[in-house]
Order: structure tokens, then C-alpha cells, then sequence
């Protein structure tokens, strides 16, 4: 289809690509995105995850050059919200820019919350900014697509091989209809990456690669006596692995995005090690805090990677790749020949901020009505990646890309509700069961 | 905004509130002024004191020195009450045995001293940690818990320099642009800069200290003070005041900081540049809120921390305490 017709006007483009999707798809959900706008200019975004990370998502699209108005806003649970919109508010005083806070237009009846919540604000937006925990990831994001939104999603998209399947299957129809769809890798949209990765054949054929998240770990929210089980896990998120992935999926996916960039592929297979040595109490659920593990692409090239959560140990948040002429030092923005002589030196003073970035080039290209994003589809190979990665060091055994990803492995409840059975239960004395190398298959 | 008249009259009440406290009870009077080692708690690493005695001298630059900003100036001569100043910036030994306190609470919200929250990423930056770097990318909060944490811990009151304290140490009575000379192709002697450094800090010590022997004043991380940030501050300090400081403002930004860091050009490590904090300086913390405990972008920000002689009493730190930790 000739798109030229329509790029005169970004809310044109977003109509009809409503009504391009819906007659594809059969299904004519026309996005009614000016219904709840004064100005028919503005990009409407909607919020689902109304978390630290989501507040500043949400912040990043106010502060893109675009006319972007916040109209509703979608959470589990209602004081994440209220934290959540108050913060905005906050943020906006202080950014010293009137006009940001004129754009966030959240009244109480587009204040959604619960299991379902995503489904009643999604319909109100012409931009879904997803920020949950990744665990709902698939389903927003199917959700969001099916109503021909355009999409920011935070990483990592899934948990579950079955989720990574799922985005992949929504990723595709995104592409069909042209959505403009950007993954929070924020390194893509980062100056210095950028940068190196353009001079990346300077250093000749890649040969291996390491990557590195290494630090204290992260909060804890200790558990309620009046809460549910589920209520619980959905609160103290991070150490659930249907929720969050384990951090080898959570956090350092960025560092296994990045080789996998660079390479300009994903792994065929995977081994490698890991526990959990110091994080271990009633509070960290079945998370691992150290996993390292030997990824292998197609070429026969390594990728080694390590991440710990271990607090007084080494602390290190980078990625080197080593090729035949020389390395890439990612985090230094160097490039050296074989014997360590640079021979590119990014300049620290042409840094942006990629989390801006991110959104400023997204909102660009909806305003200008262009399609030029389509992040989902390498969100989720590298979120499998991740899992990959899991897999292989909570079974102590060679994972495979392709069995892993048809493996059909599926984490998440069958009903998902306060009162709903989550899909891991602590033992009698609040312990939670813990993948054991060696004796767990895959998950 | 104040007026400068205004604004010099709640100076005042500040100094007289905060810094000057009159009469003292604790103990700590009565120690000897002279050089000393404090033990970190919990720990067996000591830190450096060094006495600093009463005195005046020029507070800003000439208006002839080279590469003068405007907010210098214009000079006036001020006292400054004796204290003790950390021969050396805090170093990451020292700040890890506070990060790594499990006695005390982690990024408390009710707590009065509280850790700060994990570093996400490893804000060193792989410049270096252990073996006496300095403690690095902390913000002027972090830095003053720390000082609180000490406080709890030692019974001793440790603060943040003044602009007017540090600016007075750093001199050690010189009144020079920098506290050698005016010649700034020596300044590799004494400090790690721009030239020097190979854009990342290093160990503690190991340049050219002061007439006082204070080290690293100049360069290495640049050291956070208790002044709020007023370009116009020194137009409305009066001669021969006493213990000049700008009081703590409602907002966050801008803050004080003075000396330079490793990525300073030799042109702005003069013993009179002013540097403002700036929100900036955290704008690659993807959440909202931002850490208040961590900061991104400001990798060459640092601190050191002062003693003053006349210790306040509990009730005075507390009131110290809770009018600079509660922003």
C-alpha cells in the first residue's frame, strides 16, 4: 500500500493506519483518539506500569518536542498510580516548562487499575507506554497492537520463551501496519554506542565477546501479612521469575543486546553456571544472584557473560567485543588496534541522555507520520537471549536457540486476579522452591 | 527572590544557628587542636584531620586574576572560626564501610540515618575503588548522610565544608589564583586535571598538598560544600563577617562545590572557582523520582568533610541535620 498519500499529517496517519489495520485484520477497532483531546493536534499517550521506570517513561514522552498529553494511566494497584502521577506533576513543577504540566490530563475516570486495567486505557491513547513488569509484556503488547497503537515498551518483553513467541507473532502485524514500535535497549539510541557501532569493522571480524552486569542487586519490598500471595509477588516483583525474568533477563539483557547488535545476530546455543550465593532469604523468591554463561553464535564466535547481584564484590556494567584487529571497549567509547593503541576515542562531551533520545526520536517520527521503528522484533530475541541464558544456567545444561524458543515453556497463572493461584508457592516455611543445576529441566 | 540585604540577614542567623554554636558541652571541646587519626566505625581504616586555626583571609578573586568569573567577586575579607578539614578527599574505603553498614537502615524514609540505595550501575566507572580512590557520584545528600552516619557513630560533628571554610583551607593563607603560585604549568605537581589525569580520578595523596598540608584541594573529584549556589552570593557578604554561608534553599539545584575534578581545564581549578551542581548531573537516571543518593552524570564530584572546633551541641547537630537532610 502507497503510504505517500498520507504523511501530510501525523493525525491522519494515525487514523488511517487505524483503519488500514482494521480493515487488514478484519476487526475495524478505529482508534476514537479524539474523543478525549482538546487539541487535535496532540499525541495521546497512555501509561500501563505505573512504576519508577514508567514514571520516567511517561516524563521522557512529555518532554519529546511534540505536542504529547498523558490521558490515562493503568496499574495493579492504585497507590502505585496516585505515587505515580503526583511524581509527574512534581517533575513537571520543577522542569521549570509550564506547558508539561498542562499536557498530563488524568482525571479519575481514566485512572485505571487492577489485572485489567490495561485493556480500559489502552483504547483512549494514539501511544501505549508499557512498563510493567516485563511478565505482562506479551499480552500489553498484543493488546496495544490489536488496537493499532503505537507502542514505547520497556525491556525485557517477556519471561517465557511462549512470550517471546508471542511478541515475535505481534511484532510481525505491528510491521503489517506499520506501527512505530520502540524497545527501552536504550543503548541503541545512545550517542556513544552509536558511534562505535558505525566504526565497528575497523576492529575486523568479531571473534568474542564479554558482557557484564555486576553490582549490589536491587530492592527488596518484604511481604504484608494482609496481603495475598499473588498481591505479594506482584509487589516484590524482581525475585519472581514469571514477573521478572530472573536479572539475568531483567538487567542484563542491555549488555547481551548490545553483542547481539554488534554481531548482527543471536546465539545458537548456550551454557553456563549459576546460583544463589548470598541472596538467599524468604524476601528473594527463586531469583539466582550470579549467573555466567558461554553464549555461542552461528560463526562459532563466544560471547561470555556474567551478571551478580553481590554486594562487596567487583562492580562492573559493560561490554568489550574482540575482534581480529582490535577491541571495542564499550563503556570507555574506545576502539584499540591489537596492541592497545586507541584508535577512536568518543568524546564524552557529544553524550546524549538515551532515555530522551528514545522518546524524542519516537515521537518525531509519529508526528511527522512516519513508520521507521520497529524495535519488537529484536526486543525479543534478545530477550530470549536472556532466557536462553537462564535456562542454561538453572539446568546446568547446553540450551539450544531453537529447541528453547519452541519449547513451549510458559510460566505465567492460567487466571490472573488477587485471589488467583500464582505459578510458585513458597514451601511451609516461606521458602521458595530454587532451580537446582543438574537436577531442573528447563525453566 | 531576596533582596541582598534580606538574604545577608538570614546568612547571619544561619552562621549564628548552625556554624557558631555557643556554648558547647561535649567533650570534644576540650581535645588538643592538632593533627589527628578518626577511626571509620566499624572498620579498621582511619581518616586524616588536620587543624585549621581561626583566622581571615580574601574570600573570591581579584578582579585583575586571569580567567576570573564573575561570581568570584567581588572580594572581601572574612573570618572563619577554626575547625578541622580532612587532609584528604573521603575515599571509597572509607564511604564503603557506611554503604556497607548493615546495622543501619537501607534508603530509610522514617529513618534519621539511613544507607544509601545499592548503586545501579557502578558509578566509579572502573576509575577505581579500593586502596584509597575517592568516593565519587554522590549527591550532596548522600554526602551529608555520611557525615550524619559519622555523627551517630563517633559522637563527633562532621559536616561539610563551608564555601568560606574550603576556599580559607585551600589557601593556607596564599592569595594566589592557585594555592602554589599563578603559574598554571605547575599545576601538574599539584593536582590531577584535564592534562593529567587521563579523564579518570586517582588515589588519594599521591600530589603536592598545601602550605597546611591538605591534599588534592585542586582537581581529582571536585568537593561538594553546604552552600546553596548564588552567583551573586559574594556581592552581599559584608568585610569582616564572620562565617559567611549561604543558606539551604527549598529546590535541590543549584548547590555549591569548589576545586575541580579530573576533567577540569587548569584555567577553572583556581582556588576561587565557584561550580554549581546542576540537574544535569542525573539526567541518564532513567526513573522518576531520580535517586536523591546517586548521580549518572558527575562522575568527578567528590567531598571531604570538616570538624569545627566548637562542636554543637545534640540538639544543634540534630537541627543541622534535619534542615539539610530534609530537602
Amino acid at each position: 500500500m502507497n503510504n505517500d498519500a498520507y504523511l501530510n499529517s501525523r493525525r491522519k496517519f494515525v487514523k488511517q493506519t487505524a483503519t488500514l489495520a482494521g480493515a487488514m485484520m478484519a476487526a475495524p477497532l478505529l482508534s476514537n483518539a479524539n474523543f478525549f483531546s482538546g487539541s487535535d493536534d496532540a499525541i495521546k499517550i497512555v501509561l500501563i506500569g505505573c512504576g519508577g521506570r514508567g514514571t520516567g517513561a511517561a516524563m521522557q514522552a512529555l518532554m519529546s518536542k511534540q505536542n504529547v498529553q498523558l490521558v490515562a494511566m493503568a496499574d495493579a494497584f492504585r497507590d502505585n498510580l496516585d505515587r505515580c502521577l503526583n511524581n509527574l506533576i512534581k517533575t513537571a513543577e520543577s522542569s521549570g516548562n509550564k506547558a508539561i504540566k498542562d499536557r498530563i490530563t488524568v482525571p479519575e475516570e481514566r485512572k485505571f487499575t487492577g489485572f485489567d486495567a490495561y485493556l480500559k486505557a489502552i483504547p483512549l491513547a494514539d501511544v501505549v507506554i508499557l512498563a510493567t513488569p516485563p511478565g505482562f509484556r506479551p499480552i500489553h503488547f498484543d493488546e496495544a497492537i490489536k488496537q493499532n497503537k503505537h507502542v514505547f515498551m520497556e525491556k525485557p518483553v517477556a519471561t517465557d520463551p511462549a512470550g517471546v513467541q508471542k511478541v515475535l507473532a505481534t511484532a510481525a502485524i505491528a510491521k503489517q501496519k506499520k506501527l512505530n514500535v520502540v524497545v527501552g535497549l536504550q543503548r541503541r539510541y545512545q550517542n556513544s554506542y552509536r558511534e562505535l557501532f558505525k566504526r565497528k569493522d575497523e576492529i575486523g571480524d568479531i571473534v568474542s565477546a564479554q558482557a557484564w552486569w555486576n553490582n549490589d542487586g536491587v530492592w527488596v519490598r518484604p511481604r504484608k501479612p494482609e496481603q495475598t500471595e499473588m498481591e505479594y509477588q506482584m509487589r516484590n516483583w524482581y525475585y519472581f521469575v514469571w514477573l521478572c525474568g530472573d536479572h539475568i533477563t531483567e538487567q542484563h539483557i542491555h549488555n547481551l543486546d548490545v553483542i547481539n547488535w554488534f554481531k548482527e545476530g543471536y546465539p545458537v546455543k548456550a551454557q553456563g553456571m549459576g546460583g544463589r550465593q548470598v541472596r538467599k532469604g524468604k524476601d528473594n523468591g527463586e531469583i539466582f544472584d550470579h549467573h555466567y554463561v558461554e553464549f555461542e553464535y552461528a560463526d562459532g564466535s563466544l560471547l561470555n557473560s556474567q551478571c551478580r547481584h553481590i554486594p562487596g564484590t567487583m562492580s562492573r556494567v559493560d561490554e568489550l567485543l574482540v575482534g581480529t584487529k582490535g577491541r571495542i571497549r564499550c563503556g570507555a567509547g574506545r576502539i584499540t588496534d591489537a596492541k592497545g593503541n586507541t584508535i577512536y576515542q568518543f568524546d564524552r562531551k557529544t553524550e546524549n541522555n538515551p532515555y530522551q533520545t528514545e522518546h524524542d526520536e519516537l515521537f518525531a517520527a509519529i508526528a511527522k507520520g512516519e513508520y521507521q521503528f520497529a524495535d519488537a522484533e529484536r526486543g525479543a530475541k534478545s530477550t530470549m537471549t536472556s532466557i536462553l541464558g537462564r535456562m542454561a544456567t538453572y539446568s546446568g545444561q547446553v540450551i539450544e536457540w531453537d529447541k528453547a524458543l519452541n519449547s513451549g515453556l510458559d510460566l505465567h497463572p492460567k487466571v490472573y486476579d488477587f485471589a488467583a493461584t500464582p505459578p510458585v508457592l513458597p514451601n511451609a516455611d516461606g521458602f521458595y522452591p530454587v532451580a537446582i543445576p543438574g537436577v531442573t529441566k528447563y525453566s | 527572590m531576596n533582596s541582598g540585604k534580606d538574604r545577608t540577614k538570614q546568612t547571619k542567623f544561619l552562621v549564628l544557628g548552625i556554624l557558631s554554636y555557643l556554648p558547647a558541652s561535649t567533650q570534644n571541646n576540650i581535645v588538643a587542636f592538632k593533627p589527628y587519626e578518626q577511626p571509620v566505625p566499624g572498620s579498621l581504616l582511619k581518616f586524616k584531620m588536620v587543624p585549621v586555626p581561626q583566622g581571615e583571609f580574601s574570600l573570591g578573586s581579584p578582579a585583575t586574576e586571569m580567567h576570573r568569573h564573575s561570581d568570584e567577586g567581588p572580594q572581601h575579607k572574612v573570618g572563619v572560626s577554626a575547625f578541622w578539614i580532612g587532609v584528604y578527599e573521603v575515599t571509597r574505603d572509607e564511604f564503603d564501610v557506611f554503604l556497607k553498614d548493615e546495622t543501619t537502615s537501607q534508603n530509610s524514609d522514617v529513618d534519621a540515618v539511613t544507607r544509601p540505595s545499592p548503586q545501579y550501575i557502578d558509578f566509579s566507572l572502573g576509575m577505581g575503588k579500593e586502596g584509597g580512590f575517592p568516593a565519587n557520584s554522590m549527591s550532596q545528600y548522600c554526602a551529608l548522610m555520611y557525615c550524619k552516619w559519622l555523627y551517630q557513630k563517633t559522637g563527633i560533628f562532621y559536616r561539610l565544608p563551608s564555601e568560606a571554610e574550603w576556599e580559607y583551607a585551600c589557601r593556607a593563607g596564599s592569595n594566589t589564583a592557585y594555592y602554589y603560585g599563578n603559574d598554571a604549568g605547575k599545576m601538574k605537581d599539584y593536582a590531577w586535571f584535564k592534562e593529567n589525569s587521563d579523564d579518570k580520578f586517582h588515589k588519594v595523596g599521591q600530589k603536592l598538598p598545601n602550605a597546611w598540608g591538605i591534599y588534592d584541594m585542586l582537581g581529582n573529584v571536585m568537593e561538594w560544600t553546604l552552600d546553596h549556589y548564588e552567583g551573586d552570593y559574594y556581592q552581599h557578604i559584608n568585610n569582616q563577617e564572620k562565617d559567611p554561608l549561604e543558606k539551604p534553599n527549598e529546590s535541590v539545584y543549584p548547590k555549591s562545590l569548589k576545586g575541580g575534578g579530573y576533567d577540569t581545564e587548569a584555567d577553572a581549578l583556581r582556588s576561587a572557582t565557584r561550580f554549581k551542581s546542576d540537574p544535569s548531573w542525573n539526567r541518564r537516571d532513567p526513573q522518576i523520582p531520580k535517586s536523591k543518593w546517586w548521580l549518572t552524570d558527575a562522575a568527578a564530584v567528590g567531598f571531604r568533610i570538616v570538624r569545627p572546633l566548637q562542636q554543637p551541641t545534640p540538639e544543634q547537630a540534630e537541627a543541622f541535620f534535619k534542615t539539610y537532610l530534609s530537602q
